[in-house]
């Protein structure tokens, strides 16, 4: 168990293209962060800086109170699952789990012991003399967990672990993951391009976007209080609306001349609402067109226009709503305002 | 209870053209057959029979004194190069060609896809462009330095001149490039080295591959004919395959040439290959087609 602690760390490909500017952040001990952004943000090579997979170009990298910038993957007291787990096709489960602890010579009575242990905690007991070629999806991905717990390591790194999985799958594995987290208290970085993986399952969140530290938060805050049109668009499905409107004399004005919220300042801006920050009725004052309605039981999103411009509600499942023109009103409290050149929060 | 009642099946038409399909299949396969089936009547007459009425329709009964002539007695002067010794030889010099080539292959192909060499394709490419200059190509040169080495008439200099080709490395380098890059990069977060990796993760990895580059090259290496020529003037180094073209050589002349004891002999030399590729069929298959990664 360690503090992981990361200091403008950056990556530079031979090529010249940098795929990590200088990153800086640090990682509680048992906290569980996660690194979520769209492909090619760079999370995945962090990641793999982190683990001592790819070089690290610039800056300083330490866990527990160890600068690791040279030390081996082997030697950095990490474990990490990957997105195709990699198993070792040809070994059992049994050889599988143990296959790092063979490599670092201890006794094999210690070695079944701590496979066992490790095979039980993952409900794996019965399928440790099988290949993985036999194993389903769920199944490989526990072994996989148990390759990485088995080793008793500092730090858990996860490369998009759960993105082979089917919907449901994923679901019941991205609560495994997490209790057992919990349970072992082990720090670790968990690399997603998935939001809702990202919200659930994160103490932190590390929004990333080409290469930059686009936000840090809790989940709470980075789903409220986006620091960016790029987090806000990012996090959240559906993501939060985002538009193009005016301040002038304390208020807040659409191209359409419709006021939707108050504010001091003056000039262009991006406004941000949340869908669900936005209830629907006749006698409120915002007109609002519906195009489509989307049934999804539990509730309704409303597809529809604001002065012209795509906007989404998310209303309960009693609200009665079809196509065309109705009235709506904003949450006042929810409102973010952004900058409307450079997209950060105001 | 369980329903007992069948699903009616549709009679299928005969077709003319499923019934020309298999006629030609079937004439092929007795075109290539038809030469083998001689070659096994003819080992069971006595020469005389064979040279009085070419092939026949009988089965002879020599079958016993041909095979043992075939394997144990001794054609040119030595004495050294019975059936069984020629055998022997090919057998090594089979098996050798095959494996040197396996390890030569599988090692050259391990350096150029892991190691970040300087000049890894341009070694690669220079490997590869061997495949234009095959042995025939090279014999003189490669001839002198066998000879100069001291390597004639020995199962080194049997064997080492021909494993050096582009085949296997070729086959191992693509095999190895299909393996996903996680596979290493899990290795090497659970300590393993390189010597590690490649004896505990790529070789058992590689095992289908393995057999498939067996079959072929345990069958070009038992089919070589030019190169053992050269280099084996001892008879008792002789291999199989231009053992048979020496016992029909020798005969010409004025005796009877004897028909049973050599194409017994080529019966014997066709079996390893084809037991090869029977045993290892389902391997070939595999290894060629799919993995299990």
């Amino acid at each position: 168990m360690a503090q992981v602690s990361l200091n403008n760390i950056r990556k530079v490909y031979p090529n010249g293209y940098e795929a990590v500017e200088p990153i800086s952040f640090d990682i509680a001990d048992g906290e569980f962060v996660v690194l979520v952004g769209p492909s090619g943000c760079g999370k995945s090579t962090l990641l793999r800086m982190v683990a001592g997979l790819e070089d690290i170009s610039e800056g300083a990298l330490s866990i527990g109170d160890r600068n690791v910038n040279h030390v081996d993957p082997a030697d950095r007291d990490i474990a990490m699952v990957f997105q195709n787990y990699a198993l070792y096709p040809h070994m059992t489960v049994r050889k599988n789990i143990g296959y790092g602890l063979k490599n670092r010579k201890i006794a094999a009575v210690e070695i079944e012991a701590k496979v066992q242990a490790a095979a039980k905690m993952l409900n794996l007991t019965e399928f440790l003399d099988r290949k993985p070629s036999q194993l389903s999806g769920g199944q490989r991905q526990r072994v996989a967990m148990g390759r990485a717990v088995v080793r008793d390591p500092a730090l858990f790194l996860f490369d998009e672990p759960l993105s082979n999985l089917d919907a449901k799958l994923r679901h019941k594995m991205r609560i495994e993951i997490k209790a057992l987290q919990r349970r072992l208290g082990v720090t670790s970085i968990y690399v997603t391009h998935d939001q809702v993986e990202a919200m659930t399952m994160a103490d932190r969140i590390i929004v990333l976007n080409q290469g930059r530290i686009e936000q840090i938060g809790t989940p709470a805050e980075i789903y409220h209080r986006p620091a960016s049109t790029f987090v806000a668009s990012f996090m959240g499905a559906p993501p939060m609306n985002l538009i193009h409107a005016q301040c002038r004399d304390d208020r807040v004005v659409t191209n359409g001349g419709t006021a939707v919220a108050t504010s001091p300042i003056s000039g262009p801006v991006t406004v941000g609402i949340r869908p669900e920050d936005v209830g629907i009725g006749e006698s409120c004052v915002i007109p609002f067109t519906v195009d489509i309605v989307e049934e999804l039981g539990a509730h309704r999103l409303l597809h529809g226009q604001l002065d012209g411009q795509d906007f989404t509600i998310h209303v309960a499942k009693d609200v009665a709503v079809s196509a065309g023109p109705t009235r709506m009103t904003i949450n006042q409290d929810a409102v973010v305002l952004f900058n409307a050149e450079t997209g950060l929060a105001l | 209870m369980t329903d007992t009642r069948q699903i009616p099946v549709a009679k299928r038409p005969l077709k003319w053209a499923r019934v020309l399909d298999h006629t030609i299949l079937i004439l092929g396969s007795l075109f290539m057959l038809i030469p083998l089936l001689m070659l096994l009547q003819t080992t069971t007459t006595t020469d005389l029979e064979t040279i009085k009425n070419g092939p026949e329709l009988v089965i002879g009964t020599q079958l016993d004194d041909n095979f043992r002539a075939a394997m144990f007695t001794a054609s040119g002067f030595s004495g050294e190069n019975t059936g069984l010794r020629m055998l022997m030889n090919s057998m090594i010099l089979g098996i050798g060609f095959a494996m040197g080539k396996i390890i030569i292959g599988m090692m050259a192909a391990y350096a150029l896809v892991y190691f970040r060499l300087r000049f890894a394709t341009f070694a690669f490419w220079l490997i590869f462009t061997t495949l234009l200059l095959p042995l025939e190509v090279r014999i003189l040169p490669s001839y002198e330095i066998a000879q100069k080495l001291g390597l004639l008439n020995t199962y080194t200099g049997l064997i080492l001149p021909l494993i050096a080709s582009a085949t296997a490395t070729f086959f191992f380098r693509q095999f190895f490039r299909s393996i996903p890059e996680e596979m290493v990069e899990a290795a090497r977060i659970d300590g393993a080295g390189p010597v590690r990796f490649f004896f505990d993760i790529l070789v058992p990895m590689s095992q289908t591959m393995i057999a498939a580059m067996f079959i072929i090259m345990f069958v070009f290496g038992w089919n070589q004919y030019l190169w053992p020529t050269m280099v084996t003037t001892d008879e008792g180094m002789y291999t199989l395959v231009r053992g048979i073209k020496q016992l029909t050589q020798d005969l010409e002349g004025t005796s009877i040439p004897e028909y049973g004891r050599a194409n017994m002999l080529a019966l014997i030399a066709i079996l390893p290959p084809v037991l090869v590729v029977i045993l290892f069929q389902s391997w070939f298959v595999k290894g060629l087609t799919e993995s299990d990664k």
